[in-house]
């Protein structure tokens, strides 16, 4: 369980995804990719941790995944083969809305 | 957060596209990486605490953007246009600095103290030659981006500070991730350092489309550059939109086909510009954006759509939203308020606020003008329809005040310029001493053409009433802008003022 921090860069303990948190829930959550907890961008993941078959639908480079209630949204900065959690529950991939380029 | 991570993004997305191309000279999305992190390091190395960049559009912005961000250290791109006075009080303000700039000015700026001058040539050669090493740059969303000097007219400039997390939400709230198509191109004419300058590395970069970079700005040379590198996606400023639609004069059509998107803003568009606009460019979508340095940007579009619709319509309700700059990004909040704090209802004019998390409202030693809820005061005035169309009526520190009577210069430059014989308007308050301000106007009229100023007046009193009819009206051959399309109204006030006797 960790508190999340909006700008925090993470990375999966057992695949190569990582990801940037977009939006940060109150108090402390459990964030996971691949079924296992995500680490700090800086830790090396320990070895023997392997993909859970049931979180291995993967991560797409720039997509965006939030939880249900949208309290909590990151964006994909490595593609890996896990996918992401919180809680338990499955992370959605949230569909872009498009906007006329403007710049 | 870091500006970075967009193009580490970029790079491992689409690594071979072109990222950015100036005449022949092109960077990919590795290339682009490459130079970065090697910059990087001569940043680092050279122990300064700003990366300053002194040129037109050249490969070094882009190149100077992302290797400071990489640095850590703020990227300050300052204007080619200034004085050799004003550039010395700018550098020594950033100084100890790292500045790139044009050959020919390395001699005038190598006395400044603490300054390391490098030409743009040697710091891009070597930048391309190095290696980018570890990625290892900071995540800080409170470190410093951007310091952008205001182009104030009067006093000290201002530096805006654009921290990380005010631009990386600004691009992640209003670009979609790799959504350019590989043949995807767009002509950059806004100097770089201009916030949309810069905006458009960013959203160009995360998007994946390719920024063809124009040096220096003219209206044969823009449309060249649009033709010959099939350029799919514009930024202009209003006066450059005015200028390709002279040199276009005659043309049936614009004839450029690969042009599908042109987005304008930064500063008031004429109506009649944009519907000649939309008759020559009858393909293209066009976008209105408005934004402001402090917001990173356009904080509101004006869609294709709602261009195409207003176009189309009878109903004068529509027709107006033309000269609107459409509705907030969904990202953020807008509010009109009076001058007591009081938020406005619909269709009532008062100031623009904003609040975001693309808001900065922060200068560099002055603190922040950002209220304790977040809400940015922009001094914009303007107001909001009931369908969220939001339309801006100039600087709130511009409008007249007339023996009580507030009124906006906006509404009687759009009267003015709706007289065929007037191409350019612009309307100001004066010192007077029975109505504490009075109105004067400079118009420039139509070759070819003749307006009197009595014909004018009456021309405005019977579309407005005689209390906004301005007292006096001056025949210009041109109006004072800045370079990036700004009406200079202070300089014109002075002028109006000092031609009084």
């Amino acid at each position: 369980m960790a508190q999340l921090k909006t700008g925090a860069r993470l990375r999966s303990a057992v695949c190569s995804t990582e990801v940037m948190v977009v939006v940060a829930p109150e108090g402390e959550v459990e964030l996971t990719c691949g079924g296992a907890p995500m680490i700090d961008v800086a830790t090396t993941p320990s070895e023997g941790v392997s993909i859970s078959p049931d979180a291995a639908k993967g991560t797409a480079l720039g997509k965006r995944y939030a939880s249900q209630g949208g309290d909590l949204e990151l964006l994909c900065i490595k593609p890996g083969e896990g996918s992401l959690g919180v809680g338990g529950a499955p992370l959605a991939l949230k569909e872009a809305k498009p906007l006329p380029s403007s710049d | 957060m870091n500006l970075m991570m967009l193009l580490e993004m970029a790079a491992s997305g689409f690594s071979d596209r072109v990222a950015v191309q100036n005449g022949k000279e092109t960077l990919t999305y590795s290339e682009l990486f490459g130079a970065a992190g090697a910059a990087a390091q001569e940043i680092v190395a050279s122990g300064c605490e700003q990366m300053a960049v002194l040129d037109v559009n050249s490969l070094a912005v882009p190149v100077g953007l992302f290797a400071s961000a990489w640095a850590g250290v703020p990227f300050v791109p300052l204007s080619y246009r200034l004085t050799g006075a004003e550039l010395d009080a700018l550098v020594a303000r950033i100084s100890p600095s790292y500045l790139v700039t044009e050959a020919k000015r390395v001699e005038s700026l190598a006395h400044v103290p603490d300054t390391t001058v490098v030409t743009r040539e040697a710091f891009l050669a070597r930048a391309i030659a190095g290696k980018a090493g570890e990625a290892s740059w900071s995540m800080d969303p409170e470190a410093i981006a951007i310091l952008l000097f205001t182009s104030g007219t009067t006093g000290t400039p201002k530096a805006a500070v654009l921290r990380h997390k005010h631009l990386v939400s600004y691009i992640l709230g209003s670009v979609e991730f790799g959504s350019a198509a590989e043949e995807d191109a767009a002509l950059v004419s806004v100097p770089p350092y201009h916030i949309a300058g810069v905006a458009t590395i960013a959203s160009s970069v995360y998007a994946g489309r390719r920024i063809v970079q124009l040096p220096s700005f003219s209206a044969e040379a823009w449309l060249e550059a649009a033709r010959s590198e099939r350029v799919t996606n514009a930024f202009v400023v209003p006066t450059v939109l005015a200028r390709v639609i002279d040199a276009l004069e005659g043309a049936a059509s614009a004839a450029l086909p690969h042009l599908r998107a042109l987005s304008y803003g930064g500063g008031k568009m004429p109506l009649p510009v944009i519907e000649k606009a939309m008759k020559l460019f009858p393909d293209c979508d066009f976008a209105n954006a408005y934004g402001l340095t402090e917001t990173s940007s356009t904080i509101s579009v004006l869609s294709p759509e709602d261009h195409r619709r207003a176009a189309e319509s009878e109903d004068p309700k529509l027709r107006r939203r033309l000269t609107s700059v459409g509705r907030p990004l969904p990202s953020l909040e807008v509010e009109i308020r009076d001058e007591d704090g009081k938020t406005l209802e619909a269709g009532e004019q008062g100031e623009i606020y904003v609040r975001g998390e693309q808001v900065s409202g922060e200068y560099l030693g002055r603190g922040t003008t950002v209220d304790r809820d977040g809400w940015f005061p922009t001094r914009d005035g303007g107001s909001m329809d009931s369908d969220g169309y939001l339309f801006i009526e100039g600087r709130v520190d511009d409008i007249i005040v007339r023996g009580g009577e507030n009124m906006s210069p906006g509404e009687i430059e759009d009267v003015l310029l709706e007289h065929d014989a007037v191409v350019d308007a612009a309307v100001v308050g004066i010192p007077d001493e029975q109505w504490g301000e009075s109105i004067a106007a400079a118009v420039v009229i139509r070759a070819g053409r003749s307006a009197s100023e009595q014909e004018l007046r009456v021309w405005v009193k019977d579309r407005l009433r005689s209390s906004r009819t301005p007292e006096r009206i001056e025949f210009r051959n041109e109006l004072p802008y800045n370079e990036t399309g700004k009406l200079l109204r202070r300089k014109l006030r002075a002028e109006l003022v000092g031609g009084e006797s």
